[in-house]
């Protein structure tokens, strides 16, 4: 029998030089620009499934999922710090939120930046002591702040203690709800993508790559790890602020588990390090996770197999792979 | 001639738990001068390194540059008043090519005030300036080798990269730690020229070496280690006389090669 290999050849479109792409055509504008628009209308489409669907409150959901997906990526995979914090974001953003809408009387559009920049800010501040820790050790710091904060909130009773906090206004319309959403999530998607393509960007990788070569070279790992966790926790907390508006709610739920293990899971399934990916894996995982909801705590099982299942057989995950369809020929060759 | 020191060491001692990796070591190097450490391993050659680039903190003692105390300075600040280090383990971007390599420490705030090596002040555009600093420590130019991803380049090139990282900040000491170990005799051959270079370029080197013969070479001065303590000072032909450094080596088949070329 004869041997035989896969062989893969770029697509001769993909003339590149240090990432700027020599454009020769409308043909190779068209390959090029056809994934983004293909991603951009169908985020913008979402919404108009018919109503029977009961679809609408599932894509504020995947938006929602997929900004803690996108800041999971680019902390884990631009920066190197691995972070459990989806939850501690999303508490802090929304708690935040939360207050200036009671407490203050200021409506949704003004307190959803305003807390994604606060929150942000807090956030990193109670991060800074752990920016010297590595791996593992940061994780699990970012994932005992939110029980930390439960306890305290339910102890001392404040922040309306175990109850909440009550009659926080909605949004006006679930039009405008989902758009807001939607066009947060593409702008920090192709914002973010844009930022680590550029110089800061690389200045990231390195500190990602090998961050003592980067102190040897003169440079503050800490600021600009600093920097990567007030972009990532701000795009956290923008999240938590949106979710208290949707369900009219701040409690001690917005610390929940599930906001920092479903960005992960998503992140796998979509393909690390692309960002559109986790948005994609979002995509996937937060509708079958809201089909899955009459099974009640059964749908863990499901999760865990679908997750297990692209491990063991797409472990580059969804978009690494279409990448890679896209932009190189495969075929098979003797040798 | 009376030159000024521009480091000075004074009494580092450093412990890790019950290991004293220093006992209270003291040298200090001239401006443009190039000073040799020898010493087997673990004698706490790195660690000298470590202590002075504000790497790691060291138990006791004094740090001073240009007559300023930096003892306990963060590592990016030490390296941003230009005492710059190469790793002993080299710690190039592996998933970045080569020149980006270079790129990343024109991003550092020294880089920007000094345009990095030959700069004159101002810095250029970040990838070609990374190039030039490749083409002048043995990068061919024109080839794809600029290009490579680090993690391709066998270890005459990554040692390069670690001083090439250095020379982005237009320093003004450089610390090399082992820059020929794992090297052929000919890329030795190579590098000496460029470490002579450094040195007419103004640069204050501070090389450690197992190399002796070609260190011997290129050094004004050689100091010696043993077991956390400086045991020799002097030029080469001194140090290997004597009778505590000839202990040290003794039976060291590198000591018996020097002393016939010496
Ligand atoms: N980070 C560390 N933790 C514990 N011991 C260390 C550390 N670094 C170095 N040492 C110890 O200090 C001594 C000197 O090491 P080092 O400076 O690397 O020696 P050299 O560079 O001369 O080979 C060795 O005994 C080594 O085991
Ligand atoms: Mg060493």
């Amino acid at each position: 029998m004869e041997k035989r290999r896969k062989e893969r050849i770029d697509r001769g479109i993909m003339v590149r030089s240090d990432s700027i792409y020599a454009l020769m055509s409308w043909r190779e504008l068209a390959y090029l620009a056809a994934p983004r628009m293909l991603l951009i209308i169908g985020m913008l489409l979402l919404p108009l499934v018919p109503e029977s669907w009961n679809w609408q409150g599932t894509v504020t959901l995947v938006c929602v999922y997929a900004m803690l997906a996108i800041s999971f990526d680019f902390l884990a995979h631009y920066i190197g710090l691995v972070s459990l914090g989806g939850a501690f974001f999303v508490g802090v953003g929304g708690y935040l939120a939360g207050i200036l809408n009671t407490t203050y009387g200021i409506p949704p559009l003004y307190t959803i930046p305003v807390a994604a920049l606060g929150g942000g800010v807090i956030c990193t501040l109670l991060l800074l002591p752990c920016l010297a820790l590595r791996g593992v050790y940061f994780a699990i710091v970012t994932l005992m702040y939110p029980l930390l904060l439960v306890r305290l909130i339910e102890a001392l009773d404040i922040l309306g203690g175990t109850d909440g906090l009550l009659g926080i206004d909605g949004f006006s319309n679930p039009w405008v709800e989902q758009y807001l959403v939607i066009i947060m999530v593409l702008l920090f998607l192709f914002g973010i993508r844009r930022m680590v393509n550029m110089d800061i960007g690389l200045v990231f990788r390195g500190v990602k790559d090998n961050d003592q070569a980067v102190r040897a070279s003169g440079i503050n790992i800490f600021y600009y790890k600093g920097l990567a966790i007030f972009i990532a926790s701000s795009l956290g907390c923008l999240a938590g602020a949106c979710i208290i508006y949707i369900f009219m709610w701040a409690g001690i739920s917005l610390f929940v588990l599930d906001y920092s293990i479903l960005p992960i899971a998503a992140t796998v399934i979509g393909g690390a390090g692309t960002l559109v990916g986790p948005v994609l894996g979002c995509l996937i995982l937060i509708p079958i996770s809201e089909l899955l909801r009459d099974f009640g705590t059964l749908r863990i099982v499901f999760y865990s197999l679908i997750l297990v299942g692209f491990i063991v057989f797409k472990s580059e995950g969804i978009m690494v792979w279409a990448q890679r369809k896209y932009h190189q020929i495969e075929r098979w060759t003797k040798i | 001639m009376n030159r000024q020191a521009i480091l000075e060491v004074s009494g580092i001692t450093k412990k890790f738990g019950g290991i004293t990796a220093l006992n209270n070591v003291s040298f200090s190097i001239h401006t443009g001068e190039i000073l040799g450490i020898i010493g087997p391993n673990g004698s706490g050659k790195t660690t000298i390194v470590n202590c002075i680039t504000g790497f790691i903190k060291m138990t006791s003692g004094k740090i001073y540059f240009k007559g300023k105390n930096i003892t306990g300075k963060p590592a990016h600040k030490i390296a941003d008043m230009g005492v710059t280090r190469t790793f002993q383990i080299m710690r190039p971007y592996y998933s970045l090519p080569a020149y980006k390599n270079v790129v990343i420490p024109l991003f550092s705030p020294r880089a920007k005030r000094t345009g990095g090596w030959r700069g004159g002040g101002k810095l250029g555009d970040r990838n070609t300036v990374g190039i030039d600093i490749l083409e002048e420590i043995g990068f061919e130019r024109d080839s794809f080798v600029p290009y490579k991803m680090a993690s391709t380049l066998p270890t005459g090139y990554l040692k390069r990269l670690e001083l090439a990282r250095c020379l982005a900040l237009k320093p003004e000491i450089i610390i090399c730690d082992e820059v020929f170990s794992g090297l052929s005799m000919s890329e030795i051959a190579s590098m000496v020229p460029l470490i002579e270079r450094l040195q007419m370029d103004g640069i204050t080197v501070i090389m450690i070496e197992h190399r002796l013969r070609e260190l011997f070479r290129v050094a004004n001065r050689i100091m010696v280690m043993n077991f956390g303590e400086k045991i020799a000072e002097g030029t080469a032909d001194e140090v290997m006389a004597d009778k505590t450094v000839k202990e040290a080596y003794f039976g060291s088949k590198e000591v018996e090669e020097v002393m016939d070329y010496a």
